[in-house]
């Protein structure tokens, strides 16, 4: 499609784009290209006295406290970021745009509410919201996505009611409103096609945050449980050693910064292309 | 504009309440019981019954809350369940500490951010550019926690040139400053950089040039103040990632602010702490909002403060 | 035996130290040393501190009529000069040392003693440790709210008290030496209120100088406290908010004299194989014992071969290789250094065939789901998956939940939410050395109720009616009596196993060279982690 040249026209966003590739294949293939269980606890994996194992050798990346492999719990990790990512930050596009349009589009007093609510959602620190939440439902996959939609709608709520409000004004839907057009042909037929490139943006974008927040719970260990990979479960149980093994925090922590990294060039190659406005600031 | 500020301050005590009772209601629903925790473990089900009772758990729900907000407006925020020491007190001992970090790191990251993307708009282009828009990109991409965990790695352990976390000299506040700033340093020095092209651009700048006045005299005087403004809307919205940022980064240095003790409280279920540092947050997001909305206009004529 | 053994030491140490402090003058302190701690301290009320960080400094600002002997498990007299007991057991009267001063000045007397246990008893209090005074006549009422005072304490004079017990209570004595009856000040309690906690009066060794939220606590000799030549150091400087790698760090360039949260298990190799520092650890036993609660409301756990069999399928030498070897494997709930502790039981062996086989047996040859709950601390959830694996090659599905502390001491509390628990973070450490102390609230039938820590719902009438039994042998020449009877209750216990004793945790202090303590001080198994007191510098 067009939009995908555009973007392989543009290095940085290509370099994402492949990065992405990798690490979704590795995810996907996981199961056939990954060289251990991932939570296999091998009695080879650490040392007599206990220690994880540095990389090289039979363990590229090395071990963890447990004795298991690195690299394939790495590989096992990008599925848990991926699906959280997608799943979460789906959701809270599609919860963001539902409020967004409803308010831009209806005003009157839905509009207000929707908006005071999402302000109200705005004003609470992000990270503490998600805590509480996860510790009231017992965690898994699905609830932590679930925490972190409920976090992150707020945003695309915002940009998606200014958008929306300003096209409302633009003048060639005035002109529909003129002739007697239904509200729902207008929304759905002339202001929708402009959103969704919006939404685009932003889901792309979204899923670089909710990397981050799903990583960052993780850390604090409220998070997807155990033995399930996550990377950011991963430097939440071996972060007390990384004096002594940091490749338990380097490896891990340069995946998360890679696989968002890529998601925010192509985001925002694709911000550049979708929306005209902002044309010629290169 | 009085009158605009005076809204929006009604607007902001209405949004307060509302997170108050939000944050009341979810910790209601935490399923573990707090005067279990304080009574300890060996502990009769008669003492448990009776911290219940003191507590006011057994009361329902609005009534607790409105018990809560009653104290509340009296500058009251409660006693800590397992210290026992006021909230008020505990926050106020560890907010300095908290306010000093995010100056520090707003510090980082304009220094960085608007020299990055200073630089990066008079250069535009040339492969300088290039790397410092690669450079703002990672540290968008890149969660606190890991920044923190690896500086301190490799500048306090490895290279042992600043402490080892903890406070109290200048030299405690510039690794944590900077593992908070690096995230927003990338937001900024893209924005400087798109807002100073288009300064640049701008006719009067072109004139400014055409009359002969040096580069450095249009770029400071001219230039940059204009491509401030976005710039100072955006850190009213960035004290709202700070309030979330500070958990994970005060937790990584063992800086002794609010988000800290705001972690220790949820792990141990002390509701007044959570509510306290809640609200204490989002006071400050509600304020930071204000303050960005507040310089809008300025930016863009065509917004009008409603 | 090593127990007895790192008696043996102490006690010499203890005559030889004694004899050498004589031979000095008896001026109280010189000297500071620097303590660290991540977490502040929470409260230094004695009523209500009950962790781990202000237990040994709660002993050092207050006394008790009963305590220890520095680094030892055996009781003295502190504040009471000494006792006697009725021949039924229900009478305790004890005589009080003369011209003991509060810090604030005033004199110790028997008045104060009835305020304190009322206080602790009083629910307004909300003490933790109230139930301890259960046996003390008038605690019903009290308890209950009916009155302020305790009937079973009476001031005979100044110097003398009289405590009358409902029942026979052979730990009463170790009760005495808890925290929670550690004297406190009327005057100053009501001066303080709530804030008691942050302006702590008592009449121990050191007294509160400044305590400045979030950052340090100093602590300063007391001139006039009752036993000579001691505190043998001047001032204590606590900092807070200092994580244990730095503290270790700084204690390695000479900076910092205890690591208060010990060595953090990263460098736990690294400093034990470090020639320079392995001489500064000072390595002891505690009264800890971690283990995985089974309940025994749950399926499959209602079954005791499902019990026994996943006692044999935990490789407990791999979890303590996991944690680099800082625990010892464990086989019964007591930990070695109680008294009461079976040195003859074997306990169940690891063999995960003849584990396999008794799941068999059990009907479920065919493998079985259950769950296994956690608290998210590190390194909690670590050993959780590596039992996880241990189970999961008996043909046992386990799947984790790790939640925050206080939710998995609730999930604990309910009798149908938690089938497993592994008890690390919450792990029991005992109050006091008695073997009563690791059964009533976790292993009998009265904390098998809502809210309870009894999380294996375990409850064997016929051992508790054992254990009212022995606890009714109060009399200081039944104590063997009584703790043979304890043995037979956990080797019992075990039969049933209602738990999987795990490991014994071992208690690792590092200090400065600086420091002149003997050993037992720095582990003292019930001054946490060590004994101020008795420490002093070169």
């Amino acid at each position: 499609m067009l939009v995908l040249a555009e973007l392989a026209k543009r290095k940085l966003a290509l370099l994402g784009l492949i990065i992405i590739v990798v690490i979704a294949g590795s995810a996907l293939l996981a199961p056939w290209i990954a060289p251990y269980d991932p939570q296999n606890q091998m009695f080879d994996g650490l040392t007599i006295e206990g220690a994880p194992m540095p990389p090289g050798g039979q363990f590229l990346l090395g071990t963890d406290l447990l004795g298991r492999d690195l690299l394939s719990r790495l590989m096992y990790g990008a599925q848990t970021s991926l699906i959280i990512g997608i799943v979460a930050n789906g959701a809270a596009v599609l919860i963001g745009a539902l409020v967004g349009v409803t308010a831009g589009f209806f005003r009157g007093w839905i509009g207000t509410i929707l908006m005071r609510a999402t302000d109200l959602m705005m004003a609470f620190p992000a990270l503490l919201l998600a805590i509480v939440l996860a510790a009231i439902f017992k965690p898994s996959l699905w609830i932590v996505a679930m925490v972190i939609a409920m976090v992150n709608w707020v945003q695309v709520a915002r940009v998606i009611y200014t958008e929306t409000r300003s096209l409302s004004e633009r003048e060639f839907i005035e002109a529909e409103w003129g002739i007697g057009a239904s509200r729902f042909r207008i929304l759905f037929k002339h202001m929708l096609p402009h959103l969704l490139s919006t939404m685009v943006v932003w889901a792309t974008l979204g899923i670089a945050t909710t990397v981050l927040l799903e990583a960052t719970l993780s850390y604090l260990g409220v998070g997807v449980q155990p033995p399930t990979p996550s990377w950011g479960n991963i430097i939440f149980e071996n972060q007390t050693y990384f004096t002594s093994a940091p490749w338990l925090v380097f490896f891990p922590g340069i995946a998360i910064i890679l696989l968002a990294l890529a998601f925010n060039l192509v985001g925002d190659a694709l911000r550049d292309i979708l929306d005209p406005t902002q044309k010629g600031r290169h | 504009m009085i009158a605009y500020i005076l809204r929006r301050l009604v607007q902001a005590i209405l949004i307060l309440l509302g997170v108050s009772i939000v944050t009341y209601a979810l910790l209601y629903m935490l399923p573990a019981d707090p005067a279990r925790q304080i009574a300890g473990r060996s502990a009769t089900a008669e003492t448990v019954a009776n911290i219940r009772e003191q507590l006011g758990l057994n009361l329902p729900f609005y009534e607790q809350y409105l018990r809560y907000l009653g104290n509340l407006l009296t500058g009251d925020f409660g006693r800590s369940y397992l210290q026992k020491t006021e909230v008020g007190e505990l926050i106020a001992a560890r907010l300095p500490a908290t306010l000093l970090l995010m100056a520090g790191a707003i510090f980082c990251e304009l220094l960085f951010g608007l020299t990055a993307g200073a630089i990066g708009a008079i250069k535009r282009n040339t492969p300088l550019d290039r790397g410092l828009m690669v450079a703002s990109f990672v540290g968008v991409s890149a969660p606190q926690f890991v920044v923190g965990i690896l500086m301190l790695y490799l500048f306090a352990v490895v290279l042992g040139w600043f402490p080892i976390g903890g406070y109290g000299t200048f030299a405690h506040l510039v690794l944590p400053s900077v593992s908070m700033g690096f995230l927003g340093a990338g937001w900024y020095s893209r924005m400087m950089r798109s807002s100073m092209l288009d300064v640049l651009r701008q006719d009067y700048v072109r004139t400014a040039r055409a009359k002969g006045l040096g580069r450095a005299r249009v770029f400071f005087v001219h230039a940059f103040p204009n491509a401030l403004l976005p710039i100072i809307a955006m850190i009213g919205i960035d004290i709202g990632m700070f309030m979330s940022g500070i958990v994970v980064v005060e937790s990584v240095f063992g800086w002794p602010g609010i988000g800290q003790l705001a972690w220790q409280a949820i792990q141990r279920v002390d509701i007044p702490i959570i509510m306290g540092v809640t609200l204490v947050s989002a006071c400050a997001i509600v304020l930071g909002n204000l303050l960005a909305d507040l310089v809008a206009p300025f930016i863009d004529p065509r917004i009008k403060l409603r | 035996m090593f127990s007895k053994a790192l008696k043996g030491v102490a006690l010499a140490a203890l005559i030889a130290g004694a004899g050498m402090t004589t031979a000095h003058n008896a001026a109280a302190g010189e000297g500071n040393i620097t303590v660290t701690y991540k977490d502040d301290v929470s409260t230094l009320d004695p009523a209500i501190g009950y962790d781990w960080q202000n237990w040994s400094m709660i002993k050092s600002l207050f006394d008790g009529l009963m305590d220890y002997e520095p680094g030892t498990t055996t009781l003295k007299p502190d504040l009471a000069t000494g006792y006697t007991v009725s021949d039924d057991g229900l009478t305790y009267t004890f005589t009080l040392r003369k011209g003991v001063k509060f810090h604030n000045g005033r004199e110790f007397k028997a008045s104060d003693v009835k305020y304190t246990l009322e206080r602790v008893v009083n629910p307004k209090t909300q003490s933790p440790g109230a139930g301890f005074f259960e046996t003390i006549k008038g605690f019903a009422e009290e308890s209950a709210g009916e009155t302020e005072s305790l009937s079973g304490v009476e001031v005979v004079d100044d110097y003398t008290v009289k405590f009358t017990l409902s029942q026979p209570d052979a730990a009463f004595l170790h009760k005495m030496a808890l925290n929670f009856a550690h004297i406190v000040p009327k005057e100053e309690v009501e001066k303080w209120g709530q804030d008691f906690g942050k302006h702590p009066v008592g009449t121990g060794a050191f007294a509160l100088e400044d305590w400045t939220l979030g950052q340090h606590l100093i602590f300063k000799a007391n001139p006039d406290y009752h036993i000579d030549g001691i505190p043998k150091l001047d001032t204590i400087t606590v900092e807070v908010g200092q994580e244990p790698v730095v503290a270790l760090l700084r204690l390695q360039r000479g900076e910092v004299d205890i690591a208060g949260d010990g060595i953090p298990p990263a460098k736990f190799l690294e400093v034990m194989n470090d020639p320079e520092y392995k001489d500064l650890v000072v390595s002891g036993e505690q009264l800890h014992t971690g283990y995985i609660t089974l309940n025994t409301n749950i399926p499959p756990f209602d079954n005791v071969k499902v019990r026994q069999a996943v006692n044999m399928a935990v490789n407990k030498d791999r979890i303590v290789r996991v944690i680099n070897g800082r625990a010892v494997p464990a086989n019964q709930p007591l930990p070695p250094l109680m008294p009461g502790y079976n040195t003859d039981y074997k306990g169940y062996a690891f063999d995960p065939e003849k584990a396999k086989s008794l799941l068999a047996e059990a009907g479920f040859a065919d493998g079985v789901e259950t769950t296994l709950f956690v608290a998210n601390t590190d390194p909690q959830p670590r050993i959780a998956q590596a039992i996880q694996q241990d189970l999961s090659a008996i043909g046992m599905k386990v799947e984790i939940k790790s939640l925050a502390q206080a939710n998995v001491i609730a999930a604990g509390g309910e009798a149908d939410q938690a089938p497993m628990i592994w008890s690390g973070g919450m792990a029991w450490i005992a109050d006091f050395p008695d073997p009563s102390n690791f059964y009533g609230p976790i292993l009998g039938c009265g904390g098998a109720v809502p809210g309870g820590w009894n999380w294996s719902w375990y409850c064997n009438e016929e051992l508790d009616a054992e254990a009212s039994k022995a606890d009714a042998l109060a009399d200081p020449s039944q104590a063997d009596t009584r703790i043979d009877m304890w043995r037979d209750i956990f080797t019992k216990v075990m039969a049933d196993a209602p738990w999987v004793p795990v490991f014994n945790e071992q208690r690792y202090t590092i200090r400065s060279p600086r420091l002149v303590a003997d050993d037992a001080i720095l582990v003292d198994p019930v001054h946490i982690p060590v004994h101020y007191d008795y420490i002093a510098v070169k």
